[in-house]
């Protein structure tokens, strides 16, 4: 794993201007994320992770701050520039999947490439190969209709990692999807976090949060605290486990921060200082 | 944006429009519609102008016509002079004076028509006696179909010779072949020397209104010697009981003038010519360039006529097509807001459904060129109308659609590149 922050957020407020009220959604966010990393984010509706969500993906602009990704500044890019960033180095993945209901599995995988000039005849073995990476490769011409819940966040899994980006976003990928699907993504994610791939998921399961190694709680627009796991955590949520579970079988075995709903960070060095 | 992502663009329209046949169908049938009716509608007044300038050529731009007409007060001058034989019409006099005064006058044809029965065997034909030159079918574009047409040696002679048209000679002639039988008019005897075909001619109408109802296509042409030598100026009308004579020595003449541009200085000399020592308007002139000029404002008022209504039936076309688009664009507000976040710009975006919208258009309007232009040519063939399918017209009616498209797609594109990822994103 590098040492690398390839993101680093520094100071960033975000107000929305109403008219008469003016909304603080963030009030000077500090966050650091290494280049291979498996973040959380986490909080409650109103805390900011939605705003900060969209900030990471530059989908939005902070009101001040910086925001570097990949060593460049993003904080201050036009629609456009915004637009070839999240082409060329974010993959997004949503709750509700969000395939385009008239393209193929294959086609789908290849949107992001499409925006870069990218004919589809020339990436179609890397799209296909991807598809097969999530277990799809005996349905590239089906659409979306066609396909399960599971299969359709598994196309948008493989179309966020078409474009090689530093970073993948996941915004409540299961939270559409019943237990077992779920588990089936959570585990391809992990599955890219082997292979060294930054992700950055959001939800508010703690079951899921539990499989990051670092999970991030916002409050009021700002880091209300963070937790480290350590391996053994992790992979009791890899095996399809609740931590809580996990945590009443073997009581003491595990520092005080094995809940998320822990008090704090006692014991685990701070990755970001 | 290169050459490639356009292409991809449009197969991606395809795909779009696609998901939704039957709308996008009946988008398309508006544009259909307008583009359709746009050149059937042309093509149509096309013909139809066509056939009446047609019929005006054949009187030629370069002729001008001189009729006898029997003089109004005579005409209603009640029973008093019913029994008088009328006198009226151009004179010989007439013609010379004219034939030596107008400047730029070619030739001049003389025509005499008197109203008799033709006989052949136990078969008999009302019909026109038309006296004439021999240059007659060449002015006025009469098809010589079979033997040959008075010639100056006839009309020198006065000859009895005559030619038929080819209509009469199919109703005279039953079982025999026409040429050098002999037909019969009151006591002369005509030896048919050949067949004539007319085009339909304005100078071929029958004169004035009383004789409306005559045929126009049984005509016996006879050297205007003979005519004069054999049947006099007198002409009887024996309808409805009534009887009336007249005198005309002169029913019409046709001059010939060298170039167009003369015509219409000659007008008021001509005027000159017939109204010196003439106490009655006996006369007309009907000027073929005049109508036909006339005919043709008429056609760019008729066809400005039909542009504003394709125009407008476009524009409610194009309506629709935007009212789709803005539906469209509601619809696939989540798939806009993927897009944008899975890197496309708003030019991406706005390309995407002006595209779409192009598509449509173009669809429409190719298959409007198509059902126009085969509509048009069924009409020419199952029917025998003249169609006639104007180039200006399929590029104007294909031209328009487009620009319908690029105008009214404008706007749901815009508004599409302009929602903001987030909120597209947030959408249900």
């Amino acid at each position: 794993m590098s040492d690398k922050a390839i993101i680093q957020i520094n100071a960033m407020t975000k107000v929305y201007d109403l008219g008469q009220v003016k909304v603080h959604a963030l009030n000077g966010v500090d966050i650091d994320i290494r280049e291979g990393s498996y973040v959380a984010l986490m909080g409650p509706s109103g805390s900011g992770k939605s705003t900060l969500l969209n900030i990471l993906g530059c989908l939005d602009r902070p009101t001040a701050g910086s925001y570097r990704l990949g060593g460049e500044d993003v904080s201050a890019m036009s629609d456009r520039q915004l637009s070839n960033i999240r082409g060329q180095r974010i993959g997004f993945i949503f709750q509700s999947y969000n395939l385009i209901p008239q393209l193929n599995v294959v086609e789908n995988i290849h949107v992001p490439l499409f925006y870069q000039g990218k004919d589809i005849r020339t990436c179609y073995d890397h799209c296909a190969r991807l598809a097969a990476k999530v277990g799809l490769s005996d349905r590239l011409d089906h659409r979306p209709m066609q396909l399960s819940g599971g299969q359709q966040q598994r196309v948008a899994v493989a179309r966020s990692l078409v474009n090689n980006p530093l970073m993948v976003l996941a915004d409540e990928p299961t939270g559409n999807l019943d237990s077992t699907t779920g588990e089936e993504i959570l585990a391809l994610l992990d599955e890219l976090h082997a292979d060294g791939r930054t992700i950055i998921i959001v939800t508010h399961d703690p079951k899921v949060a539990m499989r990051a190694q670092r999970v991030i709680h916002m409050k009021d627009g700002v880091v209300d605290r963070e937790d480290f796991k350590t391996a053994p955590e992790r992979v009791a949520a890899q095996s399809g486990h609740s931590g809580l579970l996990f945590k009443m079988i073997l009581p003491g075995s595990l520092g005080p921060n094995v809940s998320p709903y822990g008090a704090g960070t006692t014991g685990a060095e701070t990755e970001a200082s | 944006m290169n050459g490639f992502s356009l292409l991809r663009i449009v197969q991606l329209g395809f795909k779009s429009l696609r998901l939704h046949k039957l709308r996008s169908g009946l988008t398309m049938l508006g544009m259909v519609i307008g583009v359709w009716a746009v050149i059937t509608l042309v093509a149509i007044g096309e013909g139809a102008s066509h056939d009446a300038q047609e019929a005006i050529k054949r009187l030629g731009a370069h002729n001008i016509l001189i009729r006898s007409i029997e003089p109004t007060e005579e005409k209603t001058g009640g029973s008093s002079t019913r029994n008088f034989v009328s006198e009226y019409g151009i004179s010989y006099h007439d013609a010379s004076r004219i034939q030596a005064t107008i400047p730029g006058l070619k030739r001049v044809l003389p025509e005499m028509l008197q109203r008799r029965t033709v006989f052949f065997d136990r078969f008999q034909q009302d019909c026109q006696i038309i006296g004439t030159y021999p240059f007659y079918p060449d002015f006025t574009k009469a098809q010589i179909v079979r033997g040959r047409f008075l010639s100056e040696f006839d009309d020198l002679h006065r000859n009895n010779v005559c030619v038929l048209t080819e209509s009469l000679a199919a109703k005279l002639f039953a079982h025999q072949d026409p040429l050098e039988s002999q037909v019969r008019v009151e006591e002369q005897y005509f030896r048919v020397i050949g067949l004539i075909r007319e085009m339909s001619d304005v100078g071929q109408r029958p004169q004035g209104g009383e004789q409306e109802g005559r045929p126009m296509d049984s005509n016996v042409y006879i050297p205007l010697t003979t005519l004069r030598a054999r049947f006099g100026e007198m002409d009887m009308d024996l309808r409805a009981g009534s009887f009336k004579l007249e005198r005309v020595e002169l029913s019409q003449l046709r001059l010939e003038f060298a170039s167009i541009d003369l015509v219409e200085p000659a007008i008021p000399l001509i005027r000159a010519a017939m109204d010196k020592d003439r106490k009655k308007k006996d006369y007309e002139l009907i000027v073929p360039l005049n109508i036909l000029n006339a005919i043709k404002e008429q056609r760019a008022r008729d066809t400005r006529m039909l542009l504003y209504i394709a125009c407008i039936s476009l524009l409610v076309g194009g309506i629709g097509i935007m009212n789709i688009m803005l539906a469209t664009v509601t619809e696939r507000t989540r798939e806009i807001g993927v897009r944008r976040a899975l890197g496309a710009t708003r030019t991406d975006i706005v390309l995407q459904f002006l595209i779409e919208t192009l598509i449509l258009c173009l669809i429409g309007g190719l298959t409007g060129v198509a059902g126009g232009c085969a509509f048009a040519w069924a009409r020419e063939y199952f029917f025998h109308l003249t169609t006639i399918i104007t180039e200006w017209s399929v590029v104007a009616a294909f031209g328009l659609s487009l620009a319908v498209g690029l105008v009214f797609g404008l706007y749901p594109a815009r508004r599409a590149a302009a929602l903001d990822p987030i909120e597209a994103l947030r959408h249900s």
